[in-house]
């Protein structure tokens, strides 16, 4: 029971929370920063907690997401029904050619292939000159839903990133659970096994990146609009490491894992960083010692203990 | 005479400057244990290797029911029917007793690619699993971990995992390695059971089993057939005595 408890008080947390004093402007988009970042988050553990799978380019994807929204805004394409199709595909398909080439490695060298796929995303997104090159570019709205503006309300942009997160999340459980994710998560524990009963653990895990990539470009939209800017920092291996961290400290165990990881993240920096100016100081021995002393992860703390 | 169920011709593997497969050729029909024996190093696993997928020969076939599969991977191997299992014990330990055994049902139980149904509430291929686990007597440990089963129990799971891919030909590399007496008992009786449905290709060093449970023995040294009979030729040949048995009763 408990362990469907605790996603499920998660959600009707963040569901409450306007209402409970985070109701303010910036506190709104604080949350709504998390849950995005939560999403992209969900989608890692996909691939690194269930199918063992540790990628340092994953704010690529990101990346791939939110600049397809800035190629259609400087074309004077604000519709959802479009922006949001073009923007996960082009995610989607540029984790499947990355992907398709990565997964020919394994450990370590998977680690450093997609680093080096996420840098060559970010210098490319450095070099759009068209769009601001460094400097980053301003969208001048919010994507459009059926030719409406209900995006630009804060509340009704808060749970949209809630139902979608939910779905995300959802989908990515379910799809652990099924027969594509036992194949993952055996060929997580010994592929030798899997391939010993007939499974090549190859276009499982390009599938598993693909789905990864396409929540990762559905997070890119999304931040977009959260911030209406976007910048070749979001591509940043920076960003990558921090989705990464967010999935740890949260726990590999569980997928509601990574969004824990994410509030408890995006909060924690935000609060430190209001203290003192030197939080960083403070945040990464902070970040060293949770992962020392709660090993299964923020998850793991509120799940119930074993025997 | 119907045609050999697995027939290796002319296999030969080299590491560097060694041959540790040499011109290796021999047959297993249906129904048949064959028997690899052969002292430390002679090559019998990296045989296994070859003949599974797991290594490419540098020359020679490997035929499986008529068909050549010398170039096929290892999982369309054992889609095509050739199930092994391995020296080292190769399981899921994270995964329950079960799960392990429902993974091989799976492998043979149409698209994995499927995302919404739990596989743990797949009645088909929880039954597929308990019935393998049935047949090497391992179904009251289904709910166990894998990884917490003592070392005798992982062997039969092992065996149970084979056993669930539905193949024609077993591959067994030494599954009586640290057995204990009885389990060892309780294993060499299943093998013997096993015949009935498989062509066994069995590598074990327990010289007792071997020779209770083989139609026919190949003795393999430096990566050569020596000899290939029935148990009592085996048993009879000089050069085999001087090679190999002769070590175990010096």
């Amino acid at each position: 029971m408990r362990e469907r408890a605790v996603p499920l008080l998660l959600f009707a947390a963040l569901a409450a929370a306007p209402f409970l004093g985070f109701g303010e402007g910036y506190a709104l988009t604080l949350l709504a920063r998390a849950m995005i970042l939560g999403m992209a988050a969900v989608g890692l553990a996909l691939l690194v907690g269930g199918a063992g799978l540790v990628s340092l380019g994953h704010a690529a994807t990101l990346g791939v997401g939110a600049y397809a929204v800035v190629a259609l805004d400087a074309n004077g394409i604000v519709e959802g029904a479009l922006v949001l199709p073009v923007a996960i595909g082009a995610a989607a398909l540029f984790a499947l050619a990355t992907g398709a080439v990565s997964l020919r490695t394994s450990g370590v060298h998977f680690i450093m292939i997609t680093l080096a796929f996420g840098q060559m995303a970010f210098f490319t997104a450095s070099s759009l000159a068209a769009y601001g090159g460094d400097d980053g570019y301003t969208l001048y709205a919010r994507t459009e839903l059926g030719g409406t503006r209900l995006l630009e309300d804060r509340l009704v942009f808060h749970y949209a990133c809630l139902g979608l997160l939910a779905l995300v999340f959802l989908f990515c459980r379910a799809a652990l659970a099924a027969r594509f994710g036992r194949v993952l998560r055996a060929a997580r524990e010994n592929p030798l096994r899997v391939r010993a009963v007939g499974f090549d653990p190859y276009p499982y895990r390009l599938l598993a990146c693909v789905i990864a990539g396409a929540i990762g470009g559905l997070s890119g939209v999304l931040l977009a609009n959260a911030t209406e800017f976007v910048a070749p920092s979001y591509l940043s291996w920076q960003r990558s490491g921090e989705l990464l961290f967010m999935v740890i400290l949260g726990g590999l165990g569980s997928l509601h894992g990574a969004i824990l990881g994410a509030l408890a993240y995006v909060l924690l920096e935000e609060w430190l960083s209001h203290l003192t100016e030197h939080w960083r100081m403070v945040f990464g021995p902070l970040l060293v010692l949770s992962v020392l002393f709660f090993r299964g992860g923020l998850a793991g703390l509120l799940a119930p203990r074993r025997r | 005479m119907t045609a050999p169920l697995l027939r290796i011709e002319g296999l030969s593997k080299r590491f560097g400057g060694l041959a540790v497969t040499d011109a290796v050729s021999l047959e297993v029909r249906a129904g048949e244990i064959h028997a690899l024996i052969g002292p430390n190093g002679a090559g019998k696993t990296t045989l296994i290797n070859q003949v599974s997928g797991a290594l490419a020969p540098d020359a020679g076939r490997i035929l499986f029911a008529g068909r050549d599969i010398t170039r096929l991977s290892m999982p369309r191997r054992v889609r095509a029917g050739l199930a092994r299992t391995f020296q080292v014990t190769c399981i899921l330990p994270g995964f329950s007793v079960l799960e392990n055994v429902a993974l091989a049902a799976q492998a043979r139980d149409g698209s994995s690619f499927r995302f919404l149904r739990p596989s743990a509430g797949e009645d088909r291929l929880n039954r597929a699993a308990l019935e393998a686990l049935a047949a090497v007597g391992l179904a009251h440990r289904a709910a166990a971990p894998a990884g917490a089963l003592a070392h005798g129990e992982k062997r039969q799971l092992e065996l149970a995992i084979a056993l669930a891919t539905r193949p024609r030909l077993l591959l067994l590399d030494e599954p009586l390695a640290g057995a204990g007496p009885e389990e060892t008992e309780r294993l060499i009786a299943l093998l013997g059971r096993l015949r009935a449905d498989y062509g066994v290709l069995l590598v074990e060093h327990d010289m007792r089993a071997v020779f209770a449970l083989a139609d026919r023995i190949s003795v393999l040294v430096y990566g050569r057939v020596i000899a290939t009979g029935a148990p009592p030729e085996i048993r009879a040949n000089p050069e085999v005595r001087a090679a190999y048995l002769g070590e175990d009763e010096a």
